[in-house]
């Protein structure tokens, strides 16, 4: 294969390749977040376990 | 009597005579890198050993890297079989929080953004005249990542280890000096000055523990050949997420990357040999090198720029200069820059997530690459 050719399947496919794959994971980052969102702590669980000690 | 001592004479000063010029100068280039580690503080956890093997590898006689020499014993079993760069990335992995990145999962973007720089750079260096795959150990150099350099140089061009290796390393701390004056040149003061806003949404645990595994499995699917590296990454996350591991978690972050990274500088000391680095193909890959870290900045902050014109001025485009793998001295930069020209913009949350990104994105770039470097039949 010569090297134009090269060149231009590797840079098309490594930088699109790249940004596609990242930009996957950043719906794959968001879905983790909406389906396993941060829950409070209840106090009243933290308070029995300090009493348990 | 004479004769025995004369004998045992020659013998002692036979190293000496042996010496050629072009040894006395990579012994003084070995010297160089390890005054950069010791007196400059250039990563001098890599250039120390590094610098080391270059000096022993090049005074004549001691064999160190003929078939049953010590250094070729550690290249061989370490860098030959690509076990001590995904070694270290288990250590990575245990020494990286991801939160930053999570908490704004776009900003991940500009980890891709960084890696730009390394295929613009294969496409000069094919046009100077190298082969193909010298020119994408060349082009990985942009990684700002040494492991994966090394990585995938040791695949299809282990005769340009010593300089890429050398590259990488010492440009990785070069970082604070190189980007500046081009993210300053690619911004206006306004865009400088944009204050990004902190978020105070916490991820949870859970995601965190998700998190590797997601990674390792879409990427390895995407790019299978890159799934030593990205899979040793993820599994040094992985440990220090789950909390239940402390021990090999403790392991991964000193004793592993420790014992590895002396052997790993050693060996890669010991390819810069006088005979195989004195020659031109060095300077074009320390030339080529240092360019494809400055067009990474460029693509990064460009990349910004675009981001920062999507959401309408809420991205300061500075911290897509922290889109490449050097961590964290890419997003110590972007966060002095930012402070420079307002002092109470604090861009280090902001671009400690693109940093982590970058590494990210330096994996699966060198992971895109040797998949479609397979795919041609190339490799």
């Amino acid at each position: 294969m010569d090297n134009v050719k090269f060149g231009v399947i590797m840079t098309t496919l490594g930088m699109g390749g790249t940004l596609f794959s990242l930009w996957l994971l950043t719906l794959v980052m968001s879905a983790l977040k909406k389906a396993f969102p941060e829950r409070p702590e209840t106090p009243a669980g933290g308070a029995g376990k300090e009493a348990g000690k | 009597m004479m004769e025995s001592l004369q004998s045992s004479l020659h013998f002692l000063v036979s190293g000496f005579a042996a010496l050629t010029w072009q040894q006395a100068v990579m012994i003084a280039v070995g010297c160089l890198l390890l005054y950069l580690g010791i007196a400059k503080d250039y990563e001098p956890l890599l250039l120390l050993p590094i610098g080391f093997g270059a000096v022993l590898v090049n005074l004549p006689l001691t064999g160190l890297m003929e078939e049953d020499g010590l250094l070729r014993f550690f290249y061989n079993t370490g860098v030959l079989t690509e076990v001590f760069p995904c070694l270290i990335f288990v250590g990575i992995g245990a020494m990286t929080d991801f939160r930053p990145l999570l908490t704004r999962p776009s900003i991940l973007l500009l980890g891709a953004a960084g890696q730009f720089g390394i295929f613009l750079t294969i496409i000069l260096a094919l046009g100077l005249g190298m082969t193909q795959l010298d020119a994408v150990a060349v082009g990985v150099i942009g990684a700002c990542d040494g492991p994966t350099a090394i990585y995938v140089t040791s695949q299809y061009a282990p005769h340009l280890l010593g300089p890429v290796s050398v590259a990488a390393y010492s440009y990785m701390s070069l970082v604070p000096l190189v980007q500046p004056p081009i993210m300053r040149a690619l911004t206006t003061e306004k865009e400088r000055k944009i204050v990004m806003k902190i978020t105070k949404e916490k991820v949870s645990q859970t995601v965190c523990i998700i998190f590797p595994i997601a990674v390792t499995i879409v990427t390895c699917l995407i790019a299978p050949k890159g799934a030593p590296l990205m899979g040793m990454i993820m599994l040094g996350n992985l440990m220090r997420e789950s909390g239940v591991v402390a021990r090999l978690v403790g392991a991964a972050e000193n004793e592993i990357p420790n014992v590895v990274t002396l052997l790993l500088g050693l060996s890669i000391g010991a390819t810069m040999q006088a005979d195989k680095f004195l020659n031109t193909t060095t300077l074009l890959v320390l030339g080529l090198g240092l360019l494809a870290i400055m067009l990474d900045t460029v693509m990064g902050v460009m990349f910004g720029k675009l981001m920062c014109f999507v959401t309408k001025g809420q991205v300061n485009p500075l911290i897509g200069a922290a889109g490449i793998s050097a961590y964290p001295m890419a997003a110590r930069v972007a966060q002095v820059q930012g402070q420079r020209y307002n002092k109470r913009n604090y861009l280090l949350m902001h671009a400690m997530g693109a940093n982590t990104g970058g590494q990210v994105g330096s994996v699966m770039a060198a992971g895109i690459m040797l998949s479609i470097i397979q795919g041609l039949g190339l490799g």
